[in-house]
C-alpha cells in the first residue's frame, strides 16, 4: 500500500477497501458499524437530540489534540450542552491527495479513543479524496445523535435575571494554541488546547444539580460571543466580573503581546453555564470534582437591565460594555 | 482595586477644576480609556477628546489609492499591517482590491515583508510604511536589511509621520494634552518641554490603568494651579534623551517632508520620506508613480473628530451607515480609532 493518499483511495475499488480495513475498521469497529449501506440502530427511550459540525482546523495537529479528537469532541459537546447522552456518531472525511496515511491513522486513532471516552459509538462513515490543493489536508464532518436525560430542560432562552454565570475552566486555550501553531507571530509559549469530550463531566454534574438553565460550549467566538448570544436569546442583560474570568498566565501573556481579548478566543472543552444563584455555590463545588472542570468558577450574573448587552466592572471601578464580537481581530499597528 | 489606581481615582473624582478639555493624542490611549470606562470617572466639566495619534486614521485617502494602484496597475505584492486593509480609498479598499486580483498580504512587521521578498524573488514586494516615531525605526531597518541582502524586489511606500508638527498644529484644540509614552520613549521629552515653555500643558504617560489615571489626576491637580505644566508620569520608559540609537537610524535613512494628515491637512515637516540615496527602495520612485489625488467620502466627519471638534456620535453617519462592519471613515476601521472605540464601548443603540 502507498504511504500517502492517492485518488485511487477514493475511487471505491480495491485501494478504497484496503484503506477502510487498515485505517478505519481497525480503529472504529463495533457491532453497530456494519458493511451495509446504512446502520440499523436500537431506538433510544426518550427524546433525542441531533447535531452536525464540520471541522477544518489549520493546522490539523496541535498541542493537546488533532482534528480527529476535535471532530468527536465538538459534536459530543454540542449534544452534552442539551443534556443529551451521546449515542451514535457518523463521520465523513474529505482527504487531500498526498496526505500521509500514517497521519490519517493518527487522526482516526484519536477519534476512536475520544469516542470511547465519551461513550459514543461511531456507526457510519464516508471517505472522499480531493485533488491536491482542493482541500487543506483533511476535512472531517461528524453528526451525532443523543438521548436527553429525563427532567433536564436546557436552552439558550432559559437564562433568568438573578442567574449566576459560570465557566468551567481557564478560557481561550484552544484559540491561543491554534494561533501559536500557525506560527505567524514567532511567539513560543506552552499553551495546550482544552479540547476534551465533556459528556461524562456534564452528566456527573446534572445528576447532582439538575436545576441548570443554560449550558453552552464556548467554541468559535469564545465566551464573549456566547454571553451575547444568551443575552439576546433570553432577553436579559449580563453583568460580568472581569477580574473573576479565569485565564492561564500563558494565555494572558500571549494575548497581552498580540492585543487580543481571551474572551473572544475559541475553546473546545470549556462550557458556559447559567443556573439559579441559590445553586451556584454547590454547582461550582460539583463541577470542580468532574474531569476537565477543576477551575470552574462564577464570572458574572444575569440582570434585567441593559437587555441584550454584556457589561463589566473595570479595573478603575466604572462599568463599560464588553464590545460585541465582530470582525476578525487584527493585530495592532504600534 | 490597585492602591495607586484607587488614589488617582479619588483625586480625579474630587478635584474641583474650571471647565477643562484634555486631548489624548494617542490611539492606544483612546482605546484603553474607553475599555476601562475612564471617561465615566471624570467630573462633568472635564472633557476628554481624541486626537490625531492613530496612524491609520490620519493616513490620507490618496495613500490608500496609491497602494491600490501598486497592487492593481503594477502587479506589486502589497505587504501591510492588518488595520490598513479595510480602510476605504476613493473607490475601494485594499480588501476589495484583493478581490479584484490584487495581491495584498497581511504581515506583522516589516521584517516579515523582507522575508516574504526573499522567499518570492519573482514578485515585487512593497511594504506600507505607516506610523509614528515608534514604527519608523523598524521600517528603516527593513531597508537596511534589504540592502545588506541585495534584495532587488523590496521597497516601501512611506506615509510615516512625526508628532512635533502635529502638536504645534493642535496646540489650541485643548487645554492640556495626554502625550503618548511610546513615541517619547523614542524622541525624548525635549519637544514637550519646549511646548510647555510656549504655554502648552501636558503629561506623558503609559497605557495601564495606574498610568493613565495617575496622569489624569496630575493634569487635574496641576491645571487647578493655573500655570502651564509638563510632567513625565512614565519615567520607567520615557527618558529625557529618548532612544538616540532609534533616532539615529531614522535620521540615517529618512528626512523630514511636508505631510498630509487626514482631517487636519498639510503640516509642514511632519512627515518622513526615504533619503535620495535610498531612492531604489522608495516605491513612488521605483514604480514611477503619477500624482494620485484621492477623494474622501464627503459625508465622513473623521477630520472634525480627529481635531476634537465633534464627538463620533455627532457625525450623521456614525452607527447608521458607518459601523465597524461597514466603515466609511478610517476612525471606524482602526481598533485605535475614536469612532470604533466609541461604537464598541459606548454606543447605546446596539
Amino acid at each position: 500500500m502507498n504511504d500517502t493518499i492517492t485518488m485511487a483511495h477514493g475511487a471505491g475499488g480495491k485501494q478504497t477497501s484496503e484503506l477502510i480495513d487498515r485505517v478505519f475498521k481497525k480503529n472504529l469497529s463495533n457491532p453497530l458499524f456494519t458493511a451495509d449501506d446504512a446502520s440499523v440502530l436500537p431506538r433510544p427511550n426518550g427524546r433525542i437530540a441531533m447535531t452536525t459540525d464540520g471541522f477544518i482546523v489549520s493546522p490539523p495537529f496541535f498541542n493537546g489534540g488533532n482534528i480527529g479528537k476535535l471532530s468527536v469532541c465538538g459534536t459530543v459537546n454540542d449534544l452534552a450542552c442539551m443534556g443529551a447522552r451521546p449515542l451514535y456518531l457518523t463521520c465523513s472525511f474529505v482527504i487531500e491527495e498526498g496526505f500521509p496515511i500514517a497521519k490519517l491513522e493518527e487522526v482516526v486513532e484519536a477519534m476512536a479513543k475520544t469516542a470511547n471516552e465519551a461513550g459514543v459509538a461511531v456507526v457510519a462513515g464516508d471517505t472522499k479524496v480531493a485533488g491536491k490543493g482542493q482541500v487543506d489536508q483533511l476535512f472531517i464532518t461528524t453528526t451525532g445523535v443523543g438521548e436527553l436525560l429525563p427532567g433536564v430542560d436546557l436552552s439558550g432562552a432559559n437564562a433568568k435575571p438573578g442567574d449566576a454565570v459560570i465557566v468551567t475552566g481557564n478560557i481561550g486555550r484552544h484559540g491561543c494554541c491554534i494561533l501559536l501553531a500557525r506560527d505567524d507571530y514567532g511567539i513560543e509559549a506552552d499553551v495546550k488546547s482544552d479540547c476534551a469530550p465533556l459528556w461524562k463531566s456534564v452528566e456527573g454534574t446534572l445528576r447532582e444539580v439538575p436545576n441548570v438553565h443554560v449550558i453552552r460550549d464556548a467554541t468559535r467566538g469564545g465566551v464573549g460571543t456566547v454571553l451575547y448570544e444568551i443575552a439576546h436569546q433570553s432577553n436579559v442583560g449580563i453583568r460580568l466580573d472581569a477580574s473573576a474570568v479565569p485565564v492561564s498566565p500563558e494565555v494572558r501573556g500571549v494575548t497581552g503581546l498580540l492585543g487580543l481579548e481571551p474572551l473572544y478566543l475559541a475553546n473546545e472543552g470549556t462550557l458556559v453555564i447559567f443556573a439559579p444563584q441559590e445553586n451556584a455555590q454547590k454547582l461550582v463545588e460539583v463541577l470542580r470534582r468532574q474531569p476537565y472542570f477543576e477551575d470552574a468558577c462564577v464570572i458574572g450574573e444575569v440582570c434585567d437591565q441593559e437587555i441584550g448587552r454584556v457589561f463589566l466592572q473595570t479595573e478603575v471601578g466604572t462599568e463599560t460594555y464588553l464590545p460585541q464580537p465582530g470582525n476578525e481581530l487584527l493585530p495592532r499597528i504600534c | 482595586m490597585n492602591e495607586v489606581v484607587s488614589r488617582a481615582v479619588d483625586i480625579i473624582r474630587n478635584t474641583k477644576v474650571p471647565p477643562l478639555r484634555i486631548m489624548e493624542v494617542c490611539g492606544t490611549h483612546t482605546h484603553e480609556i474607553f475599555r476601562m470606562g475612564i471617561r465615566r470617572l471624570l467630573p462633568e466639566n472635564v472633557d476628554l477628546i481624541s486626537g490625531p495619534g492613530c496612524p491609520v486614521c490620519v493616513t490620507p485617502v490618496d495613500y490608500i489609492d496609491e497602494a491600490i494602484w501598486l497592487a492593481l496597475e503594477k502587479g506589486a505584492t502589497v505587504c501591510t499591517f492588518g488595520d490598513l486593509v479595510r480602510v476605504p480609498g476613493t473607490k475601494q479598499s485594499l480588501q476589495t482590491a484583493r478581490g479584484l486580483g490584487g495581491k495584498v498580504v497581511t504581515v506583522y512587521s516589516p521584517q516579515d515583508a523582507t522575508e516574504y521578498a526573499v522567499r518570492h524573488p519573482e514578485e515585487q514586494v512593497v511594504f506600507l510604511s505607516v506610523g509614528f516615531e515608534t514604527t519608523a525605526p523598524s521600517d528603516c531597518i527593513s531597508v537596511k536589511n534589504a540592502i545588506r541582502q541585495g534584495l532587488k524586489n523590496y521597497s516601501i511606500l512611506t506615509s510615516n509621520k512625526t508628532m512635533p508638527g502635529a502638536y504645534r498644529a493642535m496646540k489650541d484644540s485643548a487645554d492640556a494634552f495626554l502625550y503618548p509614552g511610546h513615541v517619547h520613549a523614542i524622541t525624548g521629552t525635549g519637544i514637550l518641554k519646549e511646548l510647555c515653555a510656549g504655554g502648552v500643558s501636558g503629561v506623558v504617560t503609559g497605557f495601564t490603568a495606574a498610568e493613565i489615571t495617575t496622569a489624569l489626576a496630575t493634569i487635574l491637580t496641576r491645571f487647578a494651579e493655573g500655570r502651564p505644566f509638563f510632567e513625565n508620569c512614565y519615567p520607567r520608559v520615557v527618558r529625557d534623551e529618548g532612544n538616540p540609537a532609534a533616532m539615529r537610524i531614522i535620521d540615517e535613512f529618512m528626512e523630514p517632508c511636508d505631510a498630509m494628515w487626514r482631517g487636519i491637512g498639510m503640516i509642514p515637516a511632519s512627515g518622513l520620506r526615504l533619503r535620495e540615496k535610498y531612492a531604489d527602495y522608495d516605491a513612488r520612485i521605483k514604480f514611477d508613480m503619477p500624482k494620485i489625488e484621492g477623494r474622501p467620502n464627503p459625508g465622513c466627519q473623521c477630520g472634525r473628530v480627529l481635531q476634537g471638534e465633534i464627538k463620533p456620535c455627532d457625525c450623521p453617519l456614525f452607527g447608521k451607515v458607518c459601523t465597524p462592519e461597514h466603515p466609511v471613515g478610517a476612525c471606524m476601521v482602526s481598533g485605535e480609532g475614536a469612532c470604533s472605540a466609541f461604537y464598541l464601548y459606548d454606543h447605546p443603540g446596539k
